[in-house]
């Protein structure tokens, strides 16, 4: 990437010397004006690489470069970044105007000028006519908004935000991404965004850098992500995946056969994984799994028998859980009212289309 | 019949407490020159006594200099102290507590004629300042407590978010941690205060005739001639500190009214 704006040069984190890495070999460059998203399983490090960028923790090894300047080691109130805490750490005792104007005062912004920048950014979080309340006048969302403008009111190049929806309830919460999506497109300042919720990550993000423990697992745009993930543990961390153990049969560049352990033999594309003989795992998607009330051999090939077990009616659409091989189960999703579905117990047919089946590198068992 | 006894047992302890003090009260209001019940009648003769003489009135006004000046260098000293304390972690902050709170466990016998040695050498015997940095080092560990314990509502978090601010760490500790936790500074200060205002163990080997404290004059009081006059002191004494236990209520009351308002700000409420 030409002239990042952040760039995470061969970050290490250890909390003690010779411990185990909360952050390894990290290369990251945050490009200006885009909303990258750290999305992880809590302890994978996606927090702590945030908080090294916000200063508040230091490398054990590596570099740090905001513009090219190296930041490792300067203390975070010279770093001019913008952060909003999980928490929002509103100061209780200023009130909404104090609280946003804080960082301008701090940097000595005459009292007129303040003033005009606390409306201008109160107007863009819609918080107009509330600069006079106390936070712990103000709800959850209104909470979140102050602490957005704070970060932002001082024109950062930067602003960080560690899990700022964590605390609110799901439709607020959906309300708040979209809100964070049109302000980051509106304002073209650059974020990066901390999360555990998959679809928070996709919503907001132009890119997403998967971690898991202490390692990217994949950094990419949200629907490669989704429709391309690099190994079995995104592949099952993004999204819903179904994944079926098996053994490479064939292996043909970027395809390849695999003897799945519940029986059946079904074609993969190759994504990360060995030649014949080795481990793997098939990961399709519940969506693309195709399901027909009628016997498998009616189908022709590309069809495998499976038996219906159980159908849950969700509304928008149905899931379908069946039984595939020799112990095996498959998970499918349809929309709703898309034709009659299978009796229970009696005999169905799932297919995939080509291309939607990946084959994987079983994960490392975890340390 | 169990919560009889617990009414009982109550009142008596609490009478074992107070008796003495409420005893001496009406006695300053003797119009008679003995420390006898009961009272040949009533006046405020002891009063007037007290506040025409220069036995007990310079007594007074050091009491006040002291007492103002000590707490107001332990708050200077304690509420930083208690800050630091507040971020250390493990067998260090254990360590550094017991060397602060040192003072109120040290028999003030053994701390009365360590100073004395101490402040010898220097010139600080027998001098205001001497008298002063004393009482503060006694007063100092009432304000590291309770700062500490204000300290215990407050949200660490709020460091970092006015560092993320711009804010320096002196800045941040001024503008946004002070002002949150100044009801347990003040508390503190007038802990700090009271402790020196009844403090007469230290006062009797390091002050002089120009430091003499109002406990320090009472003791010399019933020593030389038993007047009714230190009745009377002993009854401002008492509603001094009676004045003060009620600031601190009253400052405890507010900050545990802030401490709710924070509850109902945070996003967790648990």
């Amino acid at each position: 990437m030409a002239d990042p704006l952040v760039r995470f040069q061969g970050v290490r984190k250890t909390w003690r010397a010779g411990g185990p890495a909360a952050v390894e070999a990290l290369d990251l460059d945050i490009a200006r004006g885009e909303l990258l998203t750290l999305l992880g399983p809590s302890g994978s490090g996606k927090t702590t690489t945030l908080m090294m960028l916000a200063g508040f923790e230091a490398p054990s090894a590596g570099r740090i470069l905001l513009e090219g300047r190296d930041i490792a080691r300067l203390a975070p109130h010279r770093r001019g970044i913008g952060v909003v805490f999980q928490s929002y750490a509103l100061f209780p005792h200023m009130d909404v105007a104090g609280n946003v104007g804080f960082p301008l005062s701090v940097r000595g912004v005459g009292r007129a000028d303040r003033d005009a920048r606390v409306a201008r950014a109160l107007a863009m979080v819609r918080l107009e006519g509330l600069a006079e309340r106390r936070p712990s006048e103000l709800s959850g969302g209104q909470q979140q908004r102050v602490a957005l403008a704070r970060a932002l009111v001082f024109e950062p190049p930067i602003v960080l935000l560690d899990e700022p929806l964590g605390a609110l309830d799901k439709a607020l919460r959906e309300e708040m991404q979209l809100e964070i999506r049109h302000l980051h497109r509106r304002l073209g300042v650059t974020m990066m965004y901390v999360t555990h919720d998959q679809a928070e990550a996709l919503t907001l993000s132009d890119r997403i850098a998967v971690f898991e423990g202490g390692r990217v697992r994949q950094l990419a745009a949200p629907r490669m992500l989704y429709e391309r993930p690099a190994d079995a543990f995104v592949a099952g961390f993004v999204g819903e995946n179904n994944l079926l153990r098996g053994t490479i049969q064939e292996r043909d560049g970027d395809e390849c056969l695999v003897r799945l352990d519940c029986g059946p033999l079904v074609p993969a594309q190759a994504a990360d994984c060995g030649g014949p003989g080795e481990g793997c795992v098939v990961a399709v998607r519940p969506e693309r799994v195709a399901v027909a009330g009628v016997a498998a051999s009616d189908l022709g090939g590309g069809a495998w028998p499976a038996t219906l077990q159980e159908a849950i009616f969700l509304g928008d659409h149905v899931r379908l859980r069946l039984a595939f091989g020799d112990g095996g189960e498959v998970l499918a999703k349809r929309p709703a009212g898309a034709g009659a579905l299978p009796d229970p117990g009696g005999p169905a047919a799932i297919a995939w289309p080509e291309g939607a089946a990946f084959a994987f590198r079983e994960a490392a068992p975890r340390v | 019949m169990g919560r009889g006894l617990l009414w009982g047992a109550g009142v008596l302890a609490a009478l074992f407490l107070l008796a003495p003090i409420v005893a001496i009260l009406p006695l300053s209001f003797s119009a008679g020159s003995f420390l006898l019940y009961p009272l040949p009648g009533v006046s405020l003769r002891w009063y007037r006594d007290f506040f025409a003489s220069d036995f007990w009135l310079p007594a007074l006004w050091n009491s006040l200099l002291v007492g103002g000046a000590a707490s107001a260098l332990a708050t200077a000293l304690g509420t930083p102290a208690a800050f630091g304390l507040w971020r250390m972690r493990g067998a260090a902050r254990a360590v550094a507590l017991g060397v602060v709170l040192a003072p109120m466990v040290v028999p003030v016998i053994v701390v009365a004629v360590a100073l004395l040695l101490a402040f010898g050498p220097v010139g600080l015997v027998a001098t205001h300042a001497g008298l002063i940095v004393a009482h503060a080092a006694l007063g100092a560990p009432f304000v590291v407590v309770t700062v500490l314990a204000s300290l215990e509502g407050f949200d660490p978090v709020q460091l970092r978010a006015a560092a993320a601010c711009g804010a320096g760490p002196v800045r941040a500790f001024l503008r946004v941690c002070l002002p949150q936790i100044a009801p347990g500074v003040a508390a503190g200060a007038v802990f700090a205060f009271a402790t020196s205002l009844d403090e007469v163990v230290v006062a009797l080997f390091i002050a002089g005739p120009a430091q003499r404290t109002l406990p320090r004059q009472m003791f010399a009081g019933l020593n030389d001639q038993i007047s009714l006059t230190t009745a009377a002191a002993a009854a401002m004494l008492v509603g001094l500190s009676v004045l003060l236990l009620l600031v601190v209520a009253w400052l405890q009351a507010r900050a545990r009214r802030r401490s709710h308002a924070r509850d109902a700000l945070s996003p967790r409420s648990s």
